[in-house]
Order: C-alpha cells, then structure tokens, then sequence
C-alpha cells in the first residue's frame, strides 16, 4: 500500500467570471520512504498540490488515500489531526512564532497532540539538538540566522514523527550557503528512512531527491526518477 | 487530556499577547473597570443600608402604631395637615388607657437638650420622654439597672435611663447607676443604662439619649404643653385592622369629631417607613444595575473590537497553529481565554480602586466589600469577556489554513 495515493484530483477555484483548474486530474502514489521533488513554473498548481498533500485542502473531485485513509472527505476537525500527527511542514518563509523561543515553536505541534509539558520539553530539546540547534533553544526567531530559523521549521515539523515532510521552496529565502546545508539535513533525513515532499522550481533543489515529478498546467507532465551519475 | 493542554496554551498565549500590548489591554478595560466600581461600590452601599436598616428597624418591630396628626409618606400636601390640632398629653393618656388591642404603650416628648454631669456637658442630646411601656415599644435593651416604672412615671419623678455613648462619657470609670445628671436646673437620678445601638444612616446616634419620664419632662422642664406622640405595639399582628379601627375611633371621639369630618390625624406604621426604604433601594439598585450594564455593554463592545484587531493582526499565527494541528476547539479557547483574561484584569482592577473608596464609604455607614460580591464582580468580568470575545474568537477559529498562511 503505497504511503500517499492520489486518484484523478480535481481542485477548482470558482471565479466571478470563470472557473479556474488549478489541478486537473492528477494521480500519483508515492511509496514510504521516497524523497520526490515537485516542480514546474509559476500557476503550474505546485502550491495547490501541496496544500491539498498537506491535508490544508481538499479537492474539489477525486480521492487521497493518506496511509490508507480516505482524507478527501474529511473535515476541519479531521484534518488538523491528521496534519498533527502524519504531516510536517517546511515553508519558504519559515512561519515560525515571532514571540516565542525556538524551544516553544517546536513543542507547538505536540500541545495540540496533548504531550505532557515535560515530555515535550525533552522530545523538543532532542528535535532541536538533532538539526544541531541544542544551544540555541531559548532564541527568539529574530534572533536567529535564515538557516537556523529554517532548523527551527524543520525540527519543529519532525518532534511529531510524521509520515511526511512537506516542504515548500524551503531554500526559497536562504542564501546559497545555508541552502545547501538545508538540503544536506534533508539528504541525511532521507537517509533514515523519512519520507520527504519538496516543492520546488529550482533543478538544483530538486536534484537532491530521487524522484522528480513535473506539473504544468494542473497535469503531471512528466514523472521520473534521478539518475545518478 | 488535550483540552487541559490548549487550555494551559491558550492562557500561555493570552499572558503573552497582554504583556505584549500593556497599554492598548489598559485602555481596553476602562468600560469593565468603570462596571466593575459601580457594581461594587453599589452592591456595597445597598447591603451596608440594608444591614444598618435591618439593625435598627427590627428591633422596633413592625407592629407598632405611631399615632401623630401627621401622615409619614402622605401624598397630601403639608400644607393641608399643618394646621391639624397636636394630641396633648391628656388626650394620649385617655387613649392609652382606652385601647384594648395593645401589648404596650408609649406617649413620647422629644427634645433636645444639654445635659450635664458635674462639669462635664453634652449638647443637643435627644432627651425622651416617655413611660413605662416605652422600653417594649421601642425594642430597648438594658445593659446596666432597669427602665421606669409606671409609679415613677405617674408621679413624674426625677429619674432617667441613659444611651450607652452618654454613659461612656460621663461616667467613663465609675457605674452611672445613682449618679445624677442635670437638665434643666432638675437633678435626675440614672436608673439604667442601654445596651450600645449604633448609628443609622448617619441619623443622630440612638445611644445618645436621655430617657425620663415624660410627666417629669412635660411638668418640669418644658414651660408650655408640648404635643405628643403615641406609640401603640399590637398583642398580635393579625389584629392590626381591628386595632387600627379602635384607635381611629378613640381619637375621633377625643377629638370630638362629627360624623362627616376627615380624621385630624393619622395613625402611622413602621411598614411605611419599610415601604419608602424599599422603593429607595430598588431605585438604588436599578440605577447601579442601569450604569454598570452600560458600562459593561460599552466594555464589551470594546473588547470586541480590540479582539477583532488581535484576530487580524495575528491570522499568520493562526495558520500556522492550523497547519500544525490546532483545531478549531483550540483556537476558539484561546481567543475566548485572551478576552476572559483582559476583563478580568480589568474587574481586578476595578475592585483595586472600589476596595480604598468603600472603606472611606465605611465611615459614614456600615459598607463591608464581601467576598460574594468580589466573587460576582470578577465572575460578571469573565462573564462578559467570553461574550464579547466570543465572535472574534469564532471567526478566528474558521478561518482558512491556506488562506491564513498568505496573511501579510
Ligand atoms: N485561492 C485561489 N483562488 C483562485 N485561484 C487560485 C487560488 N489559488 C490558486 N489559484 C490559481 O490556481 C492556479 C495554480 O496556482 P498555484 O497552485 O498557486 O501555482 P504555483 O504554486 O505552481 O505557482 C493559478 O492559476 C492560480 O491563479
Ligand atoms: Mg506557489
């Protein structure tokens, strides 16, 4: 059973005019443990598809299997526990809690799964010391680095153990330096054995995955794996 | 387990966003802080009267006829009763003697005097006279001695019972029991003292008063014959209509009154003094009720508002709490908790400025902010916060993840 399964997905957009497809029929399955970039120019329908991976949205026709379960249907409710407990999210602007430390970013997802307060403070002090952020926990967003606020985001998306990392142009605002560090974490994270989305229109991002699938249109233009040299 | 958890978050939250925004919360509060004054101090004020009336009425009792030619409360104009004949003594006396229904009686003279003890004088005290039933009638407690007696009242003779104040300050070291104070040129004999009374409604004190026969009063000190008044305790209170058209009849012939003519007098009862006291208190209460509903109306609108603006300015927050897994339950609770929280920072500040002026109200009457009442005013504080902030926190908690992220 594969871990995302995508069956002729439809998200429209009702305009005062028109009717807009941002997606138009999509399939897809993704297997567990795959690092698969997402890519394809500007209105292609790559933020449209992550929403709707990220269990944000549902579409407008056709079904998403999640691990078996039928999401499509769901409603506010479901779907935030469902984004609680099997998705974590990375976005290009980090969306961190300007007013509150690293440390209490990251406990964030678990007040919402109801972890006990000592709990998370260990399990966030270990996500935190494993993007090798442990000595910066008490920092404040503004008081840190593009690439650390960046560790922050994806230390806070793993302390839940999720099924997905989803991330959206997270080099997006990085330097190319940091960027790169970004990817080596998301290289080493795909290398236990998470599995990780990545929205993206840059080759050298998506490069670092295993597979690329290309949308133009609101269609998947093309579906492959990378070969390495 | 999780709403424990959202709950301590959302006051987490709510905490934060006060002390990030300190002076707009403040101003926030004015309208809770002004209901909260008003409905302590009011609440205050109305159980102080009350306790004061209730202390100084139920001792009298509400079974008491005031015979007088005065109505109390009439809707007549004064004009129309003041040339109505006083009741002189003798015919206090015949009524007195004349009724059947009575459990005591009193024939009272109220005067203000200087009494004296060796050299020591008190002014304006309110001597009374009065007779031997006038201790029952007036629901008059002995601390020290007895009260008149009837021989002693018909042979007018030179005794007195004294206020607990009077017998404080002449007799500070010493029983007054046997000591003579002086009126008038007359030396009178104390033969008892009252228990303490307390003031009310800032009223002269009940404790600073002389009560002498009223024959001795009449005779000795007074040169021309006062009028009286009568006061007549009933036997049972279901006979109060029988009474009532006893005395009327008595008095009537006394006065020798012809079929047709209008009574030349009026037989009061405590019950209109009740009456007045409660029509005083509901409009009291109802104009205390009135401001602080306003107040907290207006407050309430106003959290409303700034709950409105936090809303706005923090949508990215609230995407963000979405995506991570916030559910609706959870943002509604934190807004809720955050509007609870500014109104009770505002009730907590009203009762910081109520608490310092009820005990310079405490001064002038009995006014004791209780611990209901802080319980009201701060549960009246929360009250409205969850209301106001009920419609912003709604919005906020259905509000579109995706859409929410976009937010600037
Ligand atoms: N909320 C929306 N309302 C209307 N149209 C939308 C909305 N979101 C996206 N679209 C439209 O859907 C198409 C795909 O958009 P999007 O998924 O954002 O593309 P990408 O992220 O690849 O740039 C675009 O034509 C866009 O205008
Ligand atoms: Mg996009």
């Amino acid at each position: 059973m594969p871990l995302i399964r995508l069956q002729d997905i439809w998200r429209s957009y009702q305009m005062a005019a028109e009717t807009v497809h941002a997606l138009r029929g999509v399939s897809l399955s993704i297997e567990r443990g795959e690092y698969v970039a997402i890519m394809g120019p500007s209105g292609s329908g790559k933020s449209t598809m992550m929403n709707l991976l990220g269990c944000l949205d549902t579409p407008t026709s056709g079904t998403y299997e999640l691990n078996g379960t039928d999401v499509s249907g769901m409603d506010d409710n479901e779907l935030a526990e469902i984004r609680n407990r099997e998705i974590g999210f990375v976005f290009q602007t980090f969306n961190l809690l300007a007013r509150a430390t690293a440390l209490r970013n990251v406990e964030l997802p678990m007040v919402y799964a109801g972890v006990s307060p000592d709990e998370r403070r260990e399990k966030a002090m270990a996500a935190l010391t494993s993007v090798g952020l442990a000595d910066r926990v008490d920092h404040r967003p503004n008081e840190l680095s593009g690439g650390q606020k960046q560790r922050v985001a994806v230390a806070r998306a793993l302390v839940n153990t999720p099924s997905i990392l989803l991330a959206d142009e997270p080099t997006g605002n990085l330097d190319s330096k940091t960027g790169v560090e970004i990817l080596a974490l998301f290289d080493q994270l795909a290398s236990k054995g998470n599995t990780i989305i990545v929205v993206t229109h840059e080759e050298k991002v998506a490069l670092h995955a295993r597979r690329i699938v290309r949308i133009l249109d609101g269609n998947i233009a093309s579906d492959q794996p990378v070969v390495r040299p | 387990m999780n709403f424990l958890s959202e709950l301590r978050e959302g006051l987490f939250i709510a905490w934060d966003s006060l002390r990030a925004n300190k002076l707009r919360s403040a101003l926030t509060t004015l309208g809770i802080v002004i209901g909260i004054v008003t409905v302590t101090l009011m609440g205050t004020a109305l159980a102080g009267l009350n306790a004061a009336f209730i202390k100084s009425i139920s001792a009298i009792g509400t079974d008491v006829f005031f015979v007088a030619p005065w109505q109390w409360f009439s809707d007549e104009p004064w004009w129309k009763m003041r040339n109505r004949r006083p009741i002189l003594l003798a015919d206090a006396r015949a009524l007195v003697r004349q009724t059947t229904f009575a459990r005591a009686t009193s024939i009272d003279v109220n005067r203000r005097m200087t009494v004296r003890y060796r050299d020591l004088s008190a002014t304006g005290v309110n001597v009374n006279g009065t007779t031997e039933g006038g201790a029952e009638v007036g629901g008059l407690v002995l601390k020290e001695g007895r009260f008149l007696s009837a021989a002693e009242v018909d042979g007018g003779r030179p005794v007195c019972v004294i206020g607990s104040e009077l017998a404080a300050n002449f007799f500070p070291f010493e029983s007054p029991l046997g000591r003579k104070v002086r009126i008038e040129g007359s030396n009178l004999e104390v033969i008892g003292v009252l228990e303490k009374r307390g003031k009310f409604l800032g009223m002269e004190s009940l404790d600073n008063q002389v009560l002498i026969p009223v024959t001795k009063l009449v005779s000795d000190l007074i040169a021309a014959r006062p009028p009286v008044l009568v006061r007549i305790k009933l036997r049972d209170l279901k006979e109060m209509d029988e009474a009532r058209e006893e005395i009327r009849g008595i008095m009537r012939k006394l006065r020798c009154l012809a079929p047709g003519d209008p009574d030349d007098f009026a037989i009061n009862e405590q019950g209109a003094f009740l009456q007045t006291f409660e029509r005083m208190n509901t409009v009291l209460a109802s104009a205390g009720l009135f401001i602080t509903g306003l107040s907290l109306f207006v407050g309430g609108i106003g959290i409303m508002n700034i709950m409105f603006v936090t809303v706005a300015e923090r949508t990215r927050e609230i995407g963000i709490r979405k995506a991570i897994g916030a559910k609706r339950r959870a943002i509604l609770t934190q807004f809720l908790i955050e509007a609870a929280l500014i109104c009770l920072l505002g009730g907590l500040i009203g009762l910081a400025i109520a608490y310092p002026i009820t005990l310079v109200m405490d001064r002038f009457m009995p006014a004791v902010l209780s611990a209901s009442l802080v319980g009201i005013a701060l549960l009246v504080s929360v009250t409205t916060g969850v209301i106001a902030g009920f419609l912003p926190a709604w919005r906020a908690s259905k509000l579109n993840p995706v859409d929410a992220l976009r937010a600037e």
